[in-house]
């Protein structure tokens, strides 16, 4: 049996994927007959994962955005950029670890890079409050993308927390005021920017770090108003209606591509981005490459003007009664 | 999922909050916080607050208008935006439907109301969300006329004033809802980086992705008195972390103590103190209004 985790809608690929374990494992391996069969269970996988994986529901697609092995902020951190310093605290009050932030470099560009941190395991998503930022996060957020607007470094925001956290203290240091402030820190900020969406775009919590001059999501990153749950919670009182809300919210990337709200989708492997965190960091660090060279050659006062005009035209109305319209 | 249950308790809240806000008909009216039976005409000439308890009740766009800005002073804009239905949205039940039972028992076309008037002899730019619109809730419409409102008031160099009650971000319109957010923000940037006057009021309820955007971004930021006043319920805090919460926590008292508001004006003071406000910022003679100075 294997140990790995995997999604209810998964289980036909990961018995398979054992089997051949389990076969490549065996004294007669070598011999004719076991190589065979290994060769044709192989593509026997091959075909079983484009069958289950290219056609994800919106909800296997937000299951996928929450696997327990998805690559997280800080693995992408060592994939894609070099030389870190990491610089702590919000100069207020303290250091929340579900935000990550400091200089790097990209290629040889020098940058300034902030992320929401879900953590890499149960100890340390513990300690990084499962990638929900209290306001202390978003105050060390704002502090940095200042820092990017005063040295002209380029800004580069990793967006991957299911929203900013609930709480006595998060409400009485001002969770909603500092979300508010990120965002309109973003909307004028004298620097190139580009937001990645790696997994869980949850809110007002994943909206703070996305006001962007280019928006990127990983194909199974989801990005919405409301958690499906939520939706769900409100609609039919009932949690477990969330693959229908999550169909409902039109939250995948490819919806949000074709709703024009973000700007690219970065293909993932078949079977999700951590069955291959290396090629996956390696498209996101390409098109970041090439974003921020499209960036840079244009004016700082161009890129803040279009900027302003990106989030200006979000947005579906009518000069009629809707009922007018459609009967 | 903690947010699950604080959304869902928002809702609730925020339909107690509905609740709450109404007056009943009839010549004799019980009022529903503190249960006093109180002459009707006491609640509205009262500022529709009640005598006894202090009770705010909630208020239409047009009573807001009435109550803050001179005489005959304002002029609505951009009243030919309609609400749309992009994501053909059927939850419990279809959002086209939400919407024509809003406009049907609102009589109005959306939840928000903008324009251009008068306070205390001062130009202004203004903006109301009203809760009976599902909510006060913020959807496409809503976003766009406050950020034409901030937009207008930026190249005619004017101050803007919001009265906000609002769940939050309109669920049934998706993303697009919480693009609204980004947008309404950056155009408050605008016109605060222009150096213009921006007061922003927050009635009961004030909540979510309303309050976590343009609502918060106020030079100064006034509450009513004893509003519901926090970005997630209180309920769902309560139940995510599995213990009491403080004493008057979210009302307009305790984010004033927590530093989040200037000040909290009870409704009968509030045009005077808006007015006042508005020549205080002013380098100019507070008797002279900025809109004038401007040719
Ligand atoms: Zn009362």
């Amino acid at each position: 049996m294997s140990r790995r985790y995997y999604i209810d809608f998964e289980r036909p690929v990961v018995e398979m994927e054992d089997q051949l374990e389990e076969l490549k494992k065996l004294p007669e391996a070598h011999k004719p007959d076991i190589i065979k069969e290994i060769k044709f269970l192989e593509d026997q996988i091959t075909k079983l994962k484009k069958r289950v994986y290219k056609n994800l529901t919106a909800w296997q697609q937000v299951q996928m955005s929450r696997h327990p092995d998805r690559p997280d902020f800080v693995r992408y951190l060592d994939l894609i950029f070099d030389d870190f310093i990491e610089l702590h605290g919000d100069r207020t009050y303290g250091d929340d670890l579900a935000v990550i932030g400091g200089l790097a470099k990209l290629g040889e560009q020098n940058i300034v890079v902030v992320g929401q941190e879900k953590g890499k395991d149960t100890h340390d998503r513990l300690r990084r409050n499962f990638g929900m930022p209290h306001p202390e996060g978003y105050r060390k957020a704002i502090r940095l993308f200042k820092l990017a607007g005063k040295f002209n470094l380029p800004l580069i925001t990793i967006i991957d927390t299911p929203g900013a956290f609930a709480g006595v203290g998060a409400e009485e240091r001002g969770q909603a005021q500092v979300i508010a402030k990120c965002l309109s820190t973003l909307s004028s900020l004298p620097t190139p920017t580009i937001a990645v969406n790696i997994g869980e775009g949850g809110s007002g919590g994943a909206l703070a770090f996305g006001v962007c001059d280019r928006v990127f999501m990983l194909e199974n990153a989801y990005y919405s108003v409301i958690t499906p749950e939520g939706c769900a919670a409100i609609l039919w009182q009932d949690k477990e209606k969330a693959p229908e809300a999550a169909e409902a919210l039109a939250l995948t990337a490819k919806k949000l591509l074709k709703m024009g709200i973000v700007d690219g989708v970065i293909k993932e492997p078949l079977g999700g981005a951590h069955r291959d965190p290396k090629s996956t960091a390696g498209k996101i660090g390409e098109i970041l490459k090439k974003t921020l060279g499209d960036l840079l050659s244009k004016p700082v006062d161009e890129l803040v003007a279009l900027r302003y005009e990106r989030v200006r035209q979000f947005g579906v109305f009518s000069d009629r009664q809707e009922s007018e319209i459609i009967t | 999922m903690p947010f699950t249950d604080w959304l869902k308790n928002r809702t609730q809240k925020t339909q107690e909050a509905a609740n709450k806000r109404a007056v009943p008909d009839g010549i004799w009216s019980k009022c529903t916080i503190c249960g006093k039976t109180i002459f009707q005409k006491d609640i509205l000439n009262n500022f529709h607050v009640c005598p006894e308890c202090g009770h705010h009740f909630g208020l239409s766009g047009h009573e807001r208008v009435m109550m803050l800005l001179d005489d005959g002073s304002f002029s609505a804009t951009e009243e030919d935006l309609w609400p749309k239905d992009p994501l053909g949205f059927i939850g419990s039940k279809p959002y086209r439907q939400s919407l024509n039972n809003a406009i049907e028992t609102t009589g109005r076309r959306e939840a928000v109301t903008t324009g251009f008037g008068r306070i205390k002899g001062n130009k202004v730019g203004f903006g109301v969300l009203d809760f009976r619109f599902i909510a006060g809730s913020m959807g496409s419409v809503v976003g766009e006329k406050i950020a034409r409102l901030f937009e207008a008031a930026t190249s005619e160099r004017l101050p803007v004033i919001t009265v906000v009650s609002s769940g939050g971000a309109r669920m049934q319109e998706g993303v697009l809802s919480l693009m609204q957010m980004a947008k309404t923000a950056a155009t408050v940037e605008q016109h605060n980086q222009a150096g213009l006057p921006y007061i922003s009021i927050l009635a009961n309820p004030t909540t979510g992705g309303v309050l976590a955007s343009f609502a918060s971004l106020g030079d100064i930021i006034i509450a009513e008195p004893k509003a519901l006043i926090g970005f997630a319920g209180p309920r769902v805090i309560e139940q995510t972390l599995d213990e009491k919460l403080p004493k008057g926590f979210q009302t307009s008292e305790s984010v004033l103590n927590h530093g989040m508001v200037d000040m909290i004006v009870p409704r009968d003071e509030l045009r005077e103190t808006v007015g006042r406000l508005i020549s205080g910022l002013s380098p100019v003679s507070s008797d002279q209004n900025l809109g004038d100075q401007v040719v």
